[in-house]
């Protein structure tokens, strides 16, 4: 038997974007590159290990500005998604959801991550010494 | 107490899996461990940059690094798993689902146990 069509509900479209529902959906990005970051550490890791000579290679992959810009991109989803997990499981203990305080707290987070990815590219393009 | 159940619902054996719990629960967990592994991951592949493969292979031999680093790596294939099942449960339907879903449980098994046998050749190595 066919499945009879449904009605849908709203789209996502039809909704002003607010900077809760904003963050959320950029949570749930972000979780997924890092996902797909997780695979990428795996993978150098096995080079660091293997003498197959792929570490030079992937050496030169990461130091290129494509390399570079994905490792950006890597950690700015990592440290967002931290920033932003440390709201969730405030709110996963009952702190912190009245609307006032989402709203500042995810600002906050906004914030922070920005700032935190700027100073550690800061530190890793002056060659990693702190 | 009769329960708000369907009979029908009953004798067909439908109704929760009884696994809700454990992934909310688990995905919080690794949520907590990664809070502290994660800036400890950053701190260490940003000492590691220009480094060339023996002085790589030389700071992950040492026990405490070589620990967090496998923690850390379980850890997120965890959290990777558990969520990237929730996202695929939201978004694909029929046949792609329950092949993504496997796809994903062996992707992220396969990737925590190669960084181990990985970091597990470095330590022992080195």
């Amino acid at each position: 038997m066919a499945a009879r069509q449904r009605p849908l509900s709203p789209h996502l479209q039809v909704y002003k974007p607010l900077i809760t529902t904003t963050l959320s959906i950029i949570h749930r990005a972000t979780g997924v590159v890092n996902a797909i970051g997780a695979l990428l550490v795996a993978t150098w890791l096995i080079f660091v290990a293997s003498d197959s000579g792929y570490y030079e290679w992937c050496q030169q992959i990461l130091s290129s500005w494509y390399g570079k810009l994905a490792l950006f991109a890597f950690s700015a989803s990592l440290i967002y998604h931290l920033l932003n997990g440390i709201r969730h499981l405030l709110w996963d203990i009952g702190w912190g959801m009245e609307n006032a305080t989402v709203i500042k707290t995810g600002y906050l987070v906004v914030l922070l991550a920005t700032g935190l990815t700027g100073l550690l590219w800061f530190v890793a393009l002056r060659g990693g010494a702190l | 107490m009769t329960g708000m159940r369907d009979p029908l619902a009953i004798a067909r054996g439908l109704g929760s899996a009884k696994d809700g719990v454990n992934h909310w629960w688990m995905q919080r967990v690794t949520a907590v461990a990664l809070l502290v592994l994660a800036p400890w991951f950053i701190y260490f592949a940003v000492s590691l940059i220009g480094a060339d493969q023996y002085s790589v292979r030389a700071a992950i031999a040492n026990p405490l690094n070589a620990t967090l680093l496998v923690s850390f790596m379980i850890a997120m294939c965890w959290h990777a798993r558990l969520g990237l099942q929730v996202v695929v449960e939201d978004y694909v339907h029929g046949w792609m689902e329950w092949a993504l879903q496997i796809l994903i449980k062996f992707a992220y098994a396969i990737a925590a146990i190669a960084s181990i046998i990985a970091i597990g050749r470095i330590v022992f190595s080195a």
